[in-house]
C-alpha cells in the first residue's frame, strides 16, 4: 500500500490533493516515526493480549505457557465475582454517564446564555479536568471522611445528622457505590460541558429567534430547535463517556480499592487484581476481552454517528 | 381603548416579572453548579492549611482558623516527595517531547491526504482510546520484562510515548487542517521544495498547536496512574500520583494534613498548565472529535 491521494470523493478531497504528487513515497518517511512505535508497542501488544486470553499465562511461573482455548472464558462465565463486577461496571457507567450528561447539558445551556459569572464557571471547570484522577480520589476521600469530612460536617450543621454520627460513606455497603458514582459525575463534568457547549454554539441564533416569534416557549424551543441540532454530538459524547467510564480504574482504586466487600469492584479493578495481585495473566486478559464486547457495541454507535455526520456534509 | 392599554401594560409587566424570575433562576442554578464544581477543591485547600489540632476537631471548620504550611513540611518529611516530583517531571517532559516529535509528521500526512491509510489510522486513534488498558498492560508488562525494563523509568517513558501518540495525532491533525493549504501552494509556486515548505511555512504556523499538544501530553503523563502503578516497584522510582497513595497507609488510617498538602502540590502543575492552554485544548479536541 502506498500513500496515494484518493481519486474518488474528488469534491471533498480535491482541495487537499494539491500538495505532493499523486503517489507520494516521501510521505512514508513522515509516517514511520509514529507508525513504528504504534505498531510495536500498541497494536502488537493488543494482539498479543487477545492471544493471551486463550492461554494459561501466569506471572512468575516456570512451565511454558499453554494454549487452553476458551477455558478462561468458560471459567469467567462461572465466576460469580466476574458477573458481579460486570454488573457493578454497568451500574457505575450508566450511573455516571446519564446524570453527568443531564447536569452538563444544563450547565452548557446556562453558559451559552449571557450570564455574568460565566468566566468564573469556565475557570472552575478546569479544576476537575486538569486534576490527576488519583488526586481526585484522595480529595473526595477527604470530603467523605467520617469525622474530618465536609460532607458529614455540613449534614451536622444542617441538623440532618447527630454530631457523633460519623457515617463513613465509602465503606458503607449501601453507600459506597453511590458515593463513588457522585465522584465520577464530578470528575467528568467539564469535558462533557465543554463539548456540549461547542455544539450549542453552532446552533443558528436565527432559528431560536424565529421560534420565539412563533411564540414557542423555552422548553419548546429546546425540543424543536436546540436538541435536534446537538443530538449527533450528544450521542457521540454519551457513547464515548460510557466507554471511558466502563474502563475507568484510578478514581475508584484510590477511593475504595473495590471495597467494601467488592461493592465497587469495577471490571478494570477485577482484571487488575487477577493480573497483578494473583498473577493470572491469561484470565485477566480474557476479562479484558469480555469488556471489549460491551465496548464494541458502543464504539459502533459512536463510529456510525461519525460516519453519518461525514456523509451529511 | 383604555382597558386595552391597561391590559397590554399588565401583560408587559407580567412578562418582565417572568423574565426577572427566569434570570434569578438561572443565576441560582449557575451558583449551584459553581458550588458543586468547587467545593471538593476548596475542602482540599482548607484541609491542607489546617493545623493538626483543627483536623482532629469533631467540628471541622470550613475555613482554617489558624492556617499553617506545616502540613507541606510534614508531607516532604514523610514521603520522598522531591524524588517523586523529579520522576514525574522527567517522565512527563521526555515522553511529551518524544511523542510530539514522532507524531507531528504523521499528523501532517493524515491531515493533508485522504485515503485508506488515513482512514484506518484515524479509526485506530479512536479505537485505541476505547480499549480497556488491561488488555494492553499485560502484554506490555511481559514485553518490558523480557527487555528488563520493568521497574525502569525508560520502560515507563516508552509506554507513555506510545500511549499519548494517538491523542497527539488527533489534536495535531486538527491543527494542520486549520492551516490553509493555499499557503503551502503559494510557497510551492515560489519554487520552495516540499521539505522547505514544511519547515519554513507549515511548521511555524503549527507551532502554537504543537506547544498546546505537548503541554497536554505533559499533563496526561504527569497525571497518569495505572501504568506507573503496574510498571514501577521501587519507591525511589515511582511517580507522584503513586507516591501519594502511600500517604493513605493502612485502611482508613491517613495523616490527613500532609496527604492534602501533597495532593495539592501534585495538582498545581497540571492546573497551571491547563489554565494556559485550556482554550486551545477545547478547540483542538473538538476539531478532532466533531469536525473531522
Amino acid at each position: 500500500m502506498t500513500l496515494t491521494t484518493a481519486p474518488r470523493r474528488s469534491t471533498t478531497a480535491g482541495s487537499r490533493r494539491t500538495v505532493g504528487p499523486r503517489r507520494d513515497h516521501g510521505a512514508w518517511f513522515l509516517v514511520l516515526p509514529a507508525l513504528l512505535p504504534i505498531l510495536v508497542l500498541s497494536v502488537g501488544p493488543l494482539l498479543y493480549g487477545i492471544g493471551l486470553a486463550f492461554t494459561d499465562a501466569q506471572s512468575g511461573r516456570t512451565q511454558p505457557t499453554q494454549w487452553v482455548g476458551a477455558l478462561n472464558f468458560s471459567d469467567l462465565l462461572r465466576d460469580s465475582l466476574f458477573w458481579e463486577s460486570f454488573r457493578i461496571g454497568l451500574v457505575w457507567a450508566v450511573g455516571v454517564t446519564v446524570p453527568q450528561f443531564v447536569l452538563a447539558l444544563g450547565l452548557a445551556l446556562l453558559l451559552n446564555l449571557d450570564l455574568r459569572l460565566r468566566w468564573l464557571a469556565r475557570a472552575l471547570a478546569i479544576i476537575p479536568w486538569a486534576m490527576p484522577e488519583g488526586v481526585v480520589g484522595i480529595m473526595w476521600r477527604l470530603v467523605y471522611h467520617p469525622d474530618a469530612g465536609v460532607l458529614n460536617e455540613t449534614l451536622r450543621r444542617l441538623g440532618l445528622a447527630g454530631a457523633g454520627d460519623g457515617r463513613d460513606w465509602l465503606s458503607g455497603l449501601a453507600t459506597a457505590l453511590p458515593a463513588v458514582i457522585l465522584v465520577g459525575i464530578w470528575a467528568g463534568m467539564p469535558q462533557t460541558t465543554v463539548s456540549l457547549l461547542a455544539g450549542l454554539q453552532n446552533v443558528p441564533r436565527e432559528l431560536h429567534e424565529a421560534a420565539s416569534m412563533d411564540g414557542a416557549g423555552g422548553w419548546r424551543r429546546f425540543r424543536t430547535v436546540t436538541w435536534p441540532a446537538i443530538r449527533p454530538i450528544a450521542l457521540a459524547i454519551t457513547a464515548l463517556n460510557f466507554i471511558w467510564n466502563f474502563n475507568s480504574f484510578a478514581l475508584v482504586f484510590v477511593l475504595t480499592d473495590g471495597g467494601p466487600g467488592g461493592r465497587t469492584r469495577l471490571p478494570m479493578l477485577f482484571a487488575y487484581e487477577e493480573a497483578f495481585r494473583y498473577g493470572q495473566f491469561g484470565y485477566a486478559a480474557a476479562m479484558g476481552l469480555a469488556m471489549v464486547a460491551v465496548i464494541s457495541v458502543l464504539l459502533a454507535v459512536y463510529l456510525a454517528g461519525r460516519l453519518k455526520r461525514d456523509e451529511d456534509k | 381603548m383604555s382597558t386595552r392599554q391597561v391590559s397590554t401594560r399588565q401583560l408587559g409587566r407580567r412578562a418582565t416579572v417572568k423574565r426577572t424570575a427566569g434570570r434569578t433562576g438561572q443565576y441560582v442554578a449557575l451558583l449551584c453548579y459553581l458550588a458543586f464544581l468547587s467545593f471538593p477543591f476548596l475542602w482540599l485547600l482548607s484541609t491542607a492549611l489546617k493545623p493538626p489540632r483543627e483536623l482532629g476537631s469533631i467540628h471541622p471548620a470550613w475555613i482554617p482558623e489558624a492556617p499553617t504550611l506545616e502540613n507541606f513540611r510534614q508531607a516532604f518529611a514523610q514521603q520522598p516527595l522531591l524524588e517523586a516530583v523529579g520522576n514525574s517531571l522527567l517522565a512527563a517532559a521526555v515522553s511529551a517531547v518524544t511523542a510530539i516529535v514522532l507524531a507531528t509528521p504523521m499528523a501532517y500526512v493524515l491531515a493533508r491526504f485522504r485515503n485508506r491509510f488515513s482512514r484506518v489510522a484515524t479509526a485506530w486513534v479512536v479505537i485505541s482510546q476505547a480499549f480497556p488498558l488491561v488488555l494492553v498492560i499485560i502484554p506490555l508488562f511481559l514485553i518490558l520484562k523480557s527487555l528488563q525494563l520493568i521497574d525502569s523509568r525508560i520502560g515507563l517513558i516508552m509506554v507513555y510515548v506510545v500511549w499519548s501518540l494517538p491523542f497527539a495525532l488527533w489534536m495535531l491533525t486538527g491543527y494542520v487542517r486549520a492551516i490553509p493549504h493555499e499557503l503551502e501552494e503559494a510557497a510551492a509556486v515560489d519554487g520552495a521544495g516540499r521539505t522547505r515548505t514544511l519547515v519554513s511555512v507549515t511548521t511555524p504556523l503549527l507551532a502554537p498547536g504543537i506547544v498546546a499538544t505537548a503541554l497536554f501530553s505533559f499533563i496526561t503523563a504527569w497525571n497518569e496512574f495505572f501504568f506507573a502503578l503496574v510498571l514501577l516497584k521501587s519507591p525511589e522510582k515511582q511517580t507522584l500520583p503513586v507516591v501519594l497513595t502511600h500517604f493513605l497507609g493502612a485502611e482508613g488510617v491517613a495523616d490527613l494534613g500532609p496527604l492534602a498538602a501533597a495532593a495539592l502540590l501534585a495538582t498545581l502543575p497540571s492546573l497551571l498548565l491547563f489554565a494556559v492552554i485550556q482554550r486551545r485544548i477545547a478547540g483542538g479536541m473538538l476539531a478532532g472529535a466533531v469536525k473531522s
